[in-house]
């Protein structure tokens, strides 16, 4: 359904761009989660508003790649473009629900907004529609709730109509960025839940980024882990964890608190994640990596195909049979 | 929501009072006397003695004071020394001028701060960004005076389109008079429409960058419905309590502007009312000032329970 090649992202000038996102690459299935997963900064919203087209301006902008969304390039449209251009249909579900809606406008208003475009209903037939959407999304009330504005809901309610306003706009595929942080841990299984539920009634592709990988083992079907701007492990999400193949991925399993009970401090992975533009030749991971020759240093990892659908960017990847 | 308006019509009389009490004090503490300004040098002692007497100005001041406050309680601000008229009428003649120039200019306002203001905004960064805000720099810094001049020489003088001077009432030469207030206005509007852009402009791109707007964009809906819909109505909630201040003080910032077009406005009647220690039409004036920007506060106050949902009138 959706297919990114070789991405890249630079902020700064034409003549010194500074990649934040360099070749990244991935493909989504119909009705498959695949789990983005990385620390802060590592180029993961980037990404994720790279293929949404809804980069800041001024600011980042897209230096190369290509993003195929059902068949159709829309790498330098935006939205609105791509509704007027009639390709496939792609919406986004935001990190803070708190800030995420127009707090002057009532609830019904915004999600009837999405659907005048998407339905091209007008009126009450718009505001039928939204209300079968609340219903969807399991808002109680949802009559009721239409003309609430969104100052009156909690943080779980206000990502419900995040997730309503998304539906409204049909999606094939969802982008979901860290749809859950700032939510409470009960909250968030609901809403973990829900998405699951409509990604198999709906057949709908998703994109889920996190940094949690908790939250991954749960929902995603495949993961792909970013570091420092590109994908340095590609897998289905049993084989991620179960015979991690880069040592980035293999240092976050290892500071999974599941993976550490008992135990009196957490795992780290030594070092800091790099600053875009500070690492510019060899593996980004190098400095940080535990397995690291001079080699690593100097040149491009290569893309090792370890298996079905199982990649690694990495010059000496662990070995498969035996985990440590 | 009547409740609020009960508190807040308290809390006015109580602003008025004090309003009150530090006008009166402050314009007696002005060196002069009216007494000389109306006999002139060649009275006698005699005759000052009498008229002092006759105009109340012999009591103490605290006298003076209760007298004044109780008769403005009553509607009745006294009678304006100079005019031997009372004061009410002295101030209503002025205000029909000063009231309708204000709703003018503030039209101007409106209609050239708000839409320019929301260009600029969606251009920021272009020429066209650049060039707006350089004008409205430009008018936001030159004298009042010397855009009206040029104003009247452009208009008036060359062209010969509009009046240079004066305003004959509406109620006696009907509405075609209000060309006699075009320039004027426009002259007024020059600084604070130039304002209003910036203000609009500034708080627009604010409001562009918040999360909400991501989410209006990534709905798929036209960039200017965007702008329509979710920035300008976020933004104008800052700019709506500028319109508030900028209205009233049209109505003493005026005096330059009613000096250059000749105009019998009210602020023309403070400053000449000073220079005659005319006390009560000064204390009348500043009166209704205060009275004016009170009861504009409180309507800025309520639209805003229109404007934004959150906010709760308590």
């Amino acid at each position: 359904m959706l297919s990114v090649r070789d991405l890249t992202v630079s902020i700064g000038s034409d003549a010194a761009p500074v990649d934040i996102v360099s070749g990244v690459s991935f493909d989504i299935g119909k009705g498959e989660i695949l789990g983005l997963v990385g620390e802060s900064g590592c180029g993961k919203s980037m990404t994720s508003l790279a293929v949404m087209g809804l980069l800041p301006q001024p600011g980042p902008r897209i230096r190369g790649g290509r993003i195929e969304l059902v068949g159709a390039d829309v790498t330098t449209l935006q939205p609105w473009q791509r509704v007027e251009a009639g390709h496939g249909r792609i919406a986004m579900i935001f990190q803070e629900p708190m800030t995420s809606l127009n707090p002057v406008r009532r609830i019904g208003d915004q999600i009837a907004e999405a659907v005048r475009v998407h339905d091209g209903l007008s009126g009450a037939a718009a505001w039928t529609r939204a209300r079968e959407l609340l219903e969807q999304v399991r808002i109680p009330d949802a009559a009721l709730q239409l003309s609430a504005y969104p100052h009156q809901l909690s943080g779980g309610q206000r990502q419900r109509i995040m997730i309503a306003i998304a539906l409204a706009c049909r999606p094939q595929v969802l982008i979901a960025d860290e749809p859950t942080t700032a939510l409470d841990v009960t909250i968030q299984i609901q809403i973990l839940g829900l998405l699951r539920d409509l990604c198999n009634r709906l057949d709908m592709s998703i994109l889920f980024i996190t940094h949690d990988m908790g939250v991954i083992a749960q929902l995603a079907d495949r993961v792909a882990v970013m570091y420092g701007g590109r994908i340095v492990e590609t897998a289905d999400v049993a084989t991620l964890f179960g015979e991690p193949r880069h040592h980035y991925t293999r240092g976050l399993m290892d500071c999974m608190p599941v993976r550490n009970l008992g135990a009196r401090r957490l795992p780290t992975i030594a070092g800091q994640a790099p600053r875009p533009g500070t690492i510019r030749t060899g593996c980004v991971f190098a400095p940080r990596c535990v397995a690291a020759q001079d080699v690593c240093r100097t040149a491009t990892p290569p893309r090792l195909a370890l298996g079905e659908g199982h990649e690694a960017l990495c010059a000496f990847p662990l070995d498969a049979g035996r985990p440590s | 929501m009547w409740s609020y308006a009960l508190k807040r019509a308290g809390a006015t009389l109580v602003t008025l009072w004090a309003a009150s009490v530090i006008i009166f004090a402050f314009i007696h503490l002005i060196p002069g006397d009216p007494i000389y300004v109306l006999l002139g040098d060649t009275a006698t002692p005699d005759q000052i003695d009498r008229l002092r007497h006759e105009l109340g100005l012999d009591e103490p001041i605290v006298v003076q004071y209760l007298q004044w406050a109780g008769h403005a309680l009553r509607g009745d601000l006294g009678q304006s020394i100079f005019f031997q008229a009372p004061v009410t009428r002295v101030i209503a003649d002025g205000a029909e001028t000063s009231i309708l120039l204000a709703t003018m200019t503030m039209v101007w306002v409106v209609l050239i701060g708000v839409p320019i203001g929301t260009i600029a905004a969606v251009r920021h960064g272009t020429w066209l960004d650049q060039g707006l805000s350089g004008v409205a720099m430009f008018f936001a810094s030159v004298p009042t005076f010397w855009v009206g001049l040029y104003l009247i020489l452009i208009f008036a003088a060359t062209l010969g389109w509009l009046p240079s001077s004066g305003y004959p009432s509406i109620f006696e030469g009907g509405s075609g008079n209000l060309r006699y207030l075009l320039l004027p206005s426009l002259t007024l509007a020059a600084p604070n429409a130039a304002l209003i852009l910036r203000l609009t402009r500034a708080s627009m791109l604010d409001v562009s960058r918040e999360d909400y707007v991501r989410t209006a964009r990534a709905k798929g809906i036209r960039p200017w419905q965007v702008v329509r819909r979710h920035i300008l109505r976020n933004a104008l909630l800052t700019v709506v309590s500028a319109f508030g201040f900028t209205f009233a003080a049209l109505m003493s910032e005026a005096v330059v502007t009613e000096t250059v077009f000749a105009l019998p406005g009210i602020g023309r009647l403070v400053v000449q009312s000073i220079l005659r220690r005319d006390y009560p039409v000064i204390q009348g004036i500043i009166l209704v000032i205060v009275v004016l920007y009170l009861f504009i506060n409180l309507i800025v106050d309520l639209a805003y329970r229109f404007l934004d949902p959150r906010v709760e009138l308590q």
